[in-house]
């Protein structure tokens, strides 16, 4: 099953360069499905401890906001990846010391809060954000190397799907070690975790400084692919897209987030172009059929129709 | 001190009067989320497509009535009978057809089943009333205006929204508390919140009380909405930041707790319009900073009740 996923993680890769090299338009759509997918990989891992955040956009919208507001400083796309990943990370940490206290619907909901604080702030401090006009960003120069507008989509493209890969490989060996199998932990019996002698909270703390990292990993890729960042990317809709994205994909393997973020983006655009009044109501019904008829969303579909188990 | 309230005394006057009037608002939908949530466990997103459309529904059969001639006073009833009219069609469309099939679901399918439906209705409402703002305020201008005697001043305010806002409110809260307490269908409807197994053991068709709490949930909702119409113009959207608002009521109140929601909201509601004509920036925060000072203090909410541990 480790190789099968593998291969297919290869064969999807395959695909989307294909799509990016066949339609110029697709590239830009595809970068911010990987780019959502990283993202979405953090709602995977407090999925696994049966906590739903409905406001990790808030890190999509700091690694967003870091690159908008350093890129006239820091000007490389690389090192605007790295700090805007730390200090998503940092953000994590600090939100995730308050906010690993609470479970369930308080978790949800605290996490909520936060996002749309980060939101209001974004949109009413209009002398340092520009509110909901947004920031452009420019095209900037990558590791060292000033590149024009072409070659410069290709390498974000090129990049997003590296770290997609990395970082799945990662997710993989997390979600195997100690540190994933003490989540699953927490989503059966937090107590009996607790007996064992395994700090719950240290658990869930340390998966959600992570999640808040490759969010603000995934916020930056958006920014640097759209080159326009606006407050709506925290706005909570936007969260609740991400968990959209999270089991629409199904939550049970690595691939899931990718496979979910790609048929989000392609429909969210396809919808969008012929029924430009409806493509949420599109969106919404997939969403639906999916968890009524395909509770393993198209990653435990995928990994039925191989014949494996989802996992 | 005495200076400065000499300065603003009458701003802070109409914050108060504000904020009242928008309290008994918030209060009237966060009950009815309040109320699903402790019956279904579901936290339903979709609870503020209902606010909408029971706004928009409110605001186009009035307008369609007062062309045909309909009397003054009928004003206000059109707006209670389209309230209850939009909770009784899609209350039991959506608990029936939607929510029943995953009642066993986890937690995060049946939120998101909840946020599909929100997408849904969303663009339903776009395509059924278009994006330019509504605007019917008949039952505003029928009751007139008062002179609130403050201090040695008078500060000009509606009547609808110094007496008809509130007046739901404070009759919703007693009337729900007397029902849940006094009546069977009350008691019944309070022993499935309670303990959903032993009720249903004993003989309660947990599946009617189900369909009976949403449907109410439901025509709270929509009056919620019906009643905010004449107040504001209706914009795409409404419906968004209104669910948020009762989300943050339902955290902080405590889950399942009526007269929790309504000390919630009135703290929400006045801290908001507080803000809103001292420090505009900060109107959107408030609730969330409140929420969250609140569940640091009390992590089960305002009036929440500590669940045992299970081992």
């Amino acid at each position: 099953m480790r190789k099968l996923e593998f291969l297919l993680a290869l064969a999807l890769a395959g695909a989307m360069i294909a799509a990016a090299i066949a339609a110029p338009w697709l590239r830009f759509v595809l970068t911010i499905a990987l780019a959502k997918g990283i993202a979405v990989m953090g709602i995977l891992l407090l999925l696994r401890a049966g906590q739903v955040s409905f406001g990790h956009a808030l890190y999509i919208a700091f690694g967003a906001y870091t690159v908008a507001f350093l890129a006239p400083r820091l000007n490389d796309a690389v090192l605007l990846l790295v700090v805007a990943a730390g200090g998503a990370a940092l953000l994590g940490l600090v939100i995730g010391l308050f906010v690993t206290r609470y479970r369930q619907i308080f978790f949800g909901m605290l996490n909520l809060a936060m996002c749309m604080v980060f939101y209001s702030l974004l949109e009413k401090l209009y002398h340092i954000t520009k509110g909901s006009d947004g920031i452009r960003v420019e095209i900037m120069p990558v590791a060292g190397q000033a590149l024009d507008r072409i070659a410069y989509e290709w390498t974000i493209f090129g990049i997003a799907l590296a770290l997609a890969f990395a970082l799945g490989a990662l997710l993989r060996l997390y979600l195997v070690s100690p540190m994933g199998e003490a989540l699953k932990g927490i989503k059966t019996r937090e107590t009996r975790l607790e007996f064992m002698g395994v700090p719950a909270r240290g658990v869930l703390l340390a998966a959600y400084v992570v999640s808040a990292g490759v969010g603000g990993i995934g916020g930056a890729l958006i920014a640097m692919t759209s080159r326009h960042v606006t407050p709506l990317l925290s706005y909570w809709t936007a969260s609740g897209e991400l968990v959209f994205i999270a089991i629409l994909g199904g939550a049970g393997g690595v691939l899931g987030p990718f496979l979910g973020a790609a048929a989000y983006e392609l429909i969210r655009v396809y919808a969008a172009a012929s029924f430009a009044d409806a493509w949420q109501m599109i969106l919404g019904t997939a969403l639906l059929l999916v968890i009524l008829f395909a509770p393993g969303g198209l990653w435990g579909m995928a990994a039925r129709a191989i014949g494996g188990r989802s996992r | 001190m005495a200076e400065w309230f000499q300065d603003n005394g009458l701003l802070l006057g109409l914050a108060l009067l504000d904020g009242l009037s928008s309290a008994g608002l918030i209060f009237l939908v966060a009950v009815g989320l309040n109320l699903v949530f402790g019956v279904l466990r579901i936290i339903n997103v979709a609870h503020g497509s209902l606010y909408a459309i029971g706004a928009y529904t409110a605001a186009s059969i009035g307008l369609f009535l007062s062309t045909r001639g309909l009397p003054q006073w009928a004003a206000l009833p059109v707006l209670l009978l389209s309230a209850a009219l939009v909770g009784a069609v899609l209350g039991p469309l959506i608990e029936r057809f939607i929510l029943r099939r995953i009642y066993a679901g986890e937690e995060v399918v049946q939120l998101l089943v909840t946020f599909a439906l929100f997408m849904i209705l969303e663009d339903v409402q776009k395509l059924l009333w278009g994006v330019q703002p509504i605007h019917h305020d008949a039952a505003l201008k029928l009751l007139g205006t008062i002179d609130v005697p403050f201090g040695s001043d008078f500060i000009p305010f509606t009547n609808y929204q110094l007496f008809v806002l509130p007046g739901f409110a404070i009759v919703t809260l007693i009337g729900l508390a007397w029902f849940l307490r006094r009546t069977l269908t009350g008691r019944v409807i309070v022993a499935v919140t309670t303990d959903r197994e032993a009720a249903t053991a004993m003989g309660i068709d947990a599946a009617k009380v189900f369909l009976l709490t949403f449907t109410f949930g439901a025509m709270l909702a929509a009056l919620g909405g019906a009643l905010s119409s004449p107040t504001a113009a209706l914009v795409p959207g409404i419906g968004a930041q209104t669910i948020v608002l009762s989300f943050a009521v339902v955290a902080t109140a405590g889950l399942g707790q009526i007269e929790g929601a309504a000390l919630t909201s009135l703290m929400m509601g006045l801290g908001r319009s507080i803000a809103v004509y001292f420090e505009p920036e900060l109107e959107v925060v408030v609730p969330y900073i409140i929420m969250v000072l609140v569940l640091l203090v009390r992590p089960q909410g305002l009036f929440g009740v500590i669940e045992t541990r299970r081992v």
